[in-house]
């Protein structure tokens, strides 16, 4: 018996008691989840942006001309060498929204996947549908990170597009060295870039999942999770704090410029990886935990 | 936010145990020293002893300081050492400090004959380990004057078993006046140490002699014979096969005094006894001096030579300790920017065999064609490599950053002959002294050969001021006919895409150079040849144990969050099969424990099939609690609700027979209402064809509002949509809670009619309602709940009795109850 059955009205009532776990049918499939989602208006503008914004960026470069190309000290900084190339230009958009841009979105999907159920109401019908807690939460992270992984994969790809449209493909100009990159060997630069900018991105999505499940009000689970990860930068700004800033969650989020050195640096990633994984594992934990012991009251 | 402050509660500890090592102890010493060519001159030498931290008899090292410092500088070092179990000496050399005598720049006659003394003085110290009566064993090491010091005793006394000379010469003279060109700035500064014009001479605490010489070489900037004499005499290249002890030389990579051609020059000079070499970023002209590194390789050196006590301060071993390794070789190399501190990154390459500075390497085609170069008259304006102090600024190192910031002018047009590679196709690694073939006519010339890296646009273009230093050094050469030209010893990596570029001018500002103008023209006859260490290779630094131990520590720690939960086992009466509901001892507090309040207390009642329960109760009676928990959603405190057999519990499967509709509709606003319906029947993963969504939307009534989006429907075309989506799958079981709240007359009627022909087919329907006579026609059985409880219920004609009215009886069950 893999579904349960029920009777039709003109059948009459159905007595077969429902048996154990086994019977229990796939509820919230992911692509249900998708779709409630996609739909949103939220999730068109938060990508909109994102995939506007290089063409914004591309625009501004040609009012504005070529950035300098002697920066203090001769040694070019991002900005300077961001028309060199496509890539050297998805560098610095991703250079430009990995602080704050893409830390909104990531915490837009993740913050406000539970916590407008909730607002709506419609939480307790899905939980009574009947989905497990568990499941409904699991479904909803894998979701809710599918959709912030799309977020922060299409800003340096349509960068590249625009980058390639306006600027050219070619080799990558490194910053400060002025060294030459191949675009062959760059392209999986790029690739380690973006994929350490999803891991450094973890600890906002963990902490927005949590706060999510916590609060009914959307807004306070993504602006929750927005406001940590910047009073985490106002102390990391405080360098009298020296070695205390390490375990700071944002104080490694541009480790991935380290990609950027002649000679790629890994020890700066692998402890900005490290730290924003265990947040998230402990956050995620966290928001499972409270989630299965929670009374729902929306 | 917890798991942090376990972090920082951890760092904490970490840091307070830390910082308990033992605090070594300074005695200060007067020693008398008698010395002079003619042993004749007392000079009394202001030093402080640290004896061993650990207590026993020690190998002791002579600390020495550089020139125009004291005793002073050297005791951070020496408490290190005194920590890590040695006999430390430090003291300020003779015109130095509070010592008394002269300057006399490591004399074998002065200095050289105090340092013995200081031996015999540590050869009757008890805490000083002893190879035979009146040899200790000892170590010594210092810095650029105190480095020298350090080459040129172990060289008259055989007592010393191991030195570490850092940042200095191996010949005076030619340091001085390298290719016979006099550095005259370097050799100002060091002169010029007047102590504010106390000092007895014009140029300080110098032996007179010495002033005399320095003011006679600068007022002509050429050497004089005497000069060259005395300064090679406190020179190693003066005791030829006289250093033969273990030599760790560490030069500077920023240093235009001493460049890294005098340490190899040492390098060749000890014989018989092992030679280490670093090069590390710092020197006299500044840099990332690296001072920890540094002391770490001088500890490990006298540590390896010297017999290592062991960090616990056990007694000393006998022999040579063989543990600890060094390389014959090490540079460190600037790897980067760490983007978290915006500091270099410096990393340790190291090769097992020191090549000296002319390894094989390839040799680069040079373009250019002859070019003709002024120097000017007076040798001004002069061309800037290095100034002594601004050096500081080449903390880039090999990043290209140079020495000096693109403001200064570097090179003055006229004076200079460039010389370009193509663009490299492949980076290039320099390590040791390029070399290139030039024919000058018009000499002889003195020329500064300079090396700089250019980037392949920007940054003043393919000019002729384009390109950077790859190191702010020049090697000044006499160039005549065809010449042979050695450029200055660097480490130094040219990126791929770059140029190499020989520049030759005629001036620098660190040298004097001819006053008379002249033209020369000069041309390359070879190509550039570089040499290349492909032995030298870095170690590959793990990441520090926490960043995988962080992960596993967080995953099981988060594995404990998740199961330290307690669960609601699963549980199934068959008896109670065909009854839809039964409601046992149900308690909810709000409020936490036995003083919360209670909103549902000890509720007990059975619902058969086909029965249309009305639930009644005034507001706050503990209703919708009630529905909630059979929904699931509410944890209740004792009790259990069963639903056919199986006990209620968050996501129990039993709850696919139940449709609820609880405290108002639930719908995503941005879908319309047959998505809503849709989306929400495919969430409960049963299939489409059990839904009846075609019966369930007539119900609805909605027309074709039902492909608007939810948030344009009305107060009641919502309740409609969410009664129907309870409807949903034709559950057994259905709950309704106000469920004509929004509806019109007409609409309440149909819903009477759907609710009763609901139950009519078998199926069970409760319905809570404040709707009295609402509930008096479509219910077939109340309960009544008050407070929490039940107070009341049964049939419908039964709880009626002789109240004729639901509304008179209900209103007296209350009575009662309250």
């Amino acid at each position: 018996m893999t579904r349960i059955a029920r009777g039709a009205p003109s059948v009459g009532e159905d007595t077969r008691p429902v048996t154990g776990r086994a019977a229990l049918p796939r509820t919230l499939p992911l692509r249900v989840e998708a779709v409630r989602q996609l739909r949103r208006r939220r999730t068109l503008v938060a990508f909109g942006i994102l995939l506007v914004l290089p063409w914004v960026l591309v625009g501004a470069f040609e009012i504005g001309g070529d950035p300098s190309s002697d920066g203090p000290g001769g040694r070019p900084s991002l900005v300077e060498v961001a028309t060199a190339s496509a890539l050297n230009f998805a560098l610095f958009a991703l250079f430009v929204s990995v602080g704050f841009l893409l830390v909104v979105a990531v915490a837009l999907f993740c913050g406000d996947t539970v916590a407008s159920e909730a607002n709506w109401s419609s939480l307790r019908y899905l939980l009574a549908a009947p989905v497990p807690r568990a499941r409904l939460l699991r479904q909803k992270l894998i979701v809710a990170f599918a959709y912030a992984t799309l977020a922060v994969v299409s800003l340096p790809l349509m960068s590249l597009l625009a980058g390639t449209v306006a600027f050219g493909w070619g080799d990558v100009r490194l910053p400060d060295v002025g060294a030459v990159v191949p675009s062959g060997e760059a392209l999986g630069r790029m690739a380690i870039i973006v994929a350490y900018a999803l891991v450094s991105q973890l600890v906002v999505a963990a902490l927005a999942f949590l706060l999510s499940v916590t609060t009914d009000s959307p807004l306070g689970a993504v602006g929750g999770a927005v406001g940590l990860v910047i009073i985490s930068n106002i102390l990391d700004a405080v360098t009298a704090l020296g070695s205390w800033r390490d375990i700071l969650p944002t104080h490694w989020m541009f480790a991935w410029m380290d990609v950027l050195q002649p000679s790629i640096q890994w020890a700066g990633m692998a402890k900005g990886a490290a730290l924003s994984f265990s947040y998230a594992v402990v956050l995620v934990a966290l928001a499972f935990r409270r989630f299965q012991a929670k009374d729902i009251v929306s | 936010m917890a798991a942090a402050g376990v972090l920082v509660a951890g760092a904490v500890a970490g840091w307070r145990i830390g910082d308990d090592a033992p605090r070594p102890r300074a005695e200060p010493q007067r020693i008398q020293v008698v010395d002079g060519p003619k042993d004749d001159q007392h000079v009394t030498l202001d030093a402080t002893f640290f004896p061993p931290v650990g207590g026993g008899r020690a190998p002791a090292i002579l600390l020495a300081h550089g020139l125009g410092g004291s005793k002073d500088d050297t005791r951070a070092e020496a408490m290190e050492l005194a920590r890590a179990g040695y006999a430390v000496l430090t003291w300020s050399a003779r015109g130095s400090g509070n010592s008394t005598g002269e300057i006399a720049l490591d004399s074998p006659d002065y200095e050289v004959k105090d340092t013995r003394q200081l031996i015999d003085w540590l050869a009757h110290r008890p805490e000083v380990q002893l190879d035979r009566p009146g040899d200790p064993r000892v170590g010594m090491a210092g810095d650029s004057y105190g480095g020298g010091i350090s080459l040129m005793t172990a060289a008259y006394d055989s007592r010393v078993d191991a030195i570490v000379p850092r940042i200095t010469w191996y010949d005076l003279a030619d340091a001085i006046f390298p290719g016979g060109v006099f550095k005259k700035l370097w050799a100002g500064i060091l002169f010029a140490n007047n102590e504010n014009g106390r000092a007895p001479t014009p140029c300080g605490r110098f032996l007179p002699s010495l002033c005399a010489m320095y003011q006679k070489v600068a007022e002509t900037g050429r050497p004089t014979d005497e000069a060259i004499r005395t300064l090679r005499r406190s020179s190693p290249s003066s005791v030829p096969g006289r250093i033969k002890v273990p030599t760790l030389l560490i030069q500077g990579q920023s240093d235009s005094l001493f460049p890294l051609d005098q340490a190899d020059a040492n390098a060749r000079a000890v014989s018989g006894a092992p030679v280490s070499v670093v090069w590390f970023q710092g020197g006299h002209d500044g840099g990332d001096q690296e001072t920890s590194r540094v002391r770490a390789l001088t500890r490990d050196w006298f540590d390896r030579w010297l017999g290592h006590r062991g960090a616990g301060g056990g007694p000393p071993t006998g022999g040579r300790n063989q543990h600890v390794t060094s390389p014959a070789f090490t540079v460190t190399r600037t790897a980067g920017i760490d983007s978290s501190t915006q500091r270099p990154v410096v990393r340790e390459a190291t090769a097992g065999r020191y090549p000296g500075l002319s390894a094989p390497g390839r040799t680069i085609a040079l373009a250019g064609r002859e070019q003709t170069v002024q120097n000017p008259a007076g040798g001004t304006p002069a061309s800037i490599s290095a100034l002594p102090g601004l050096g500081s600024l080449s903390a880039l190192g090999d990043l290209g950053a140079g020495g000096l910031s693109s403001g200064l002018p570097r090179d003055v047009p006229g004076q200079t002959a460039t010389f370009d590679t193509a663009p490299l196709t492949t980076s290039l690694q320099l390590t040791g002294a390029a070399t290139v073939r030039v024919r000058v006519s018009g000499g002889p010339a003195t020329l500064f050969a300079k090396l700089y890296d250019v980037p392949p646009d920007g940054r003043g273009g393919d000019g002729p001021d384009a390109g950077t230093p790859a190191r702010a050094l020049a090697t000044p050469v006499r160039a005549d006919g065809d010449t042979e030209i050695t450029l200055p010893a660097m480490d130094y990596r040219f990126a791929r895409g770059h140029r190499v570029r020989l520049v030759l001018s005629t001036t620098d500002m660190g040298f004097a150079t001819p006053a008379q103008p002249a033209s020369y023209q000069i041309a390359v006859t070879s190509g550039l040849t570089v040499p290349a260490v492909p032995g030298l290779h870095t170690p590959q630094q793990p990441p520090p144990w926490w960043t995988w131990a962080l992960p596993v520590g967080a995953v099981l720690l988060a594995l404990a969050i998740v199961a330290g939960r307690r669960r609601t086992p699963d549980s199934y009466d068959p008896a109670l099969a065909e009854v839809p509901l039964v409601i046992t001892g149900l308690t909810k507090a709000y409020g936490g424990g036995d003083d919360g309040q209670r909103a549902v207390d000890e509720l007990s009642f059975r619902v058969e099939k086909g029965q249309v329960l009305g639930l009644l109760g005034p507001n706050g009676a503990g209703k919708t609690t009630t529905l909630r928990m059979l929904m699931g959603l509410i944890h209740p405190d004792a009790g259990e609700i069963r639903i056919f057999g199986h006990r209620v519990r968050p996501g129990a499967p039993v709850l696919a027979r139940l449709g609820s509709f609880v405290e108002g509709p639930g719908f995503l606003p941005h879908l319309s209402g047959r998505d809503n319906l849709e989306l929400y029947w495919r969430a409960t993963g049963r299939a489409l064809a059990d839904a009846h969504m075609d019966e369930v939307l007539e119900i609805a009534d909605l027309g074709t509002a039902l492909d608007r989006p939810v948030r344009t429907y009305s107060h009641g075309m919502r309740q409609r949509l969410a009664i129907a989506q309870a409807m949903l799958g034709m559950p057994d079981l259905l709950v309704l809670d106000e469920p004509t709240n929004g509806l019109d007359p007409p609409q309440i009627r149909e819903m009477r009619e759907v609710l009763v022909r609901y139950g009519e087919a078998g199926r069970t329907v409760i319905v809570s309602s404040h709707l009295l006579a609402e509930v008096e026609q479509t219910c077939t059985h109340v309960v009544v709940m008050f407070r929490g409880q039940r107070v009341g219920g049964g049939p419908v004609a039964e709880v009626i009795g002789a109240e004729g009215r639901l509304e008179d009886a209900f209103l007296a069950i209350i009575a009662e109850g309250s």
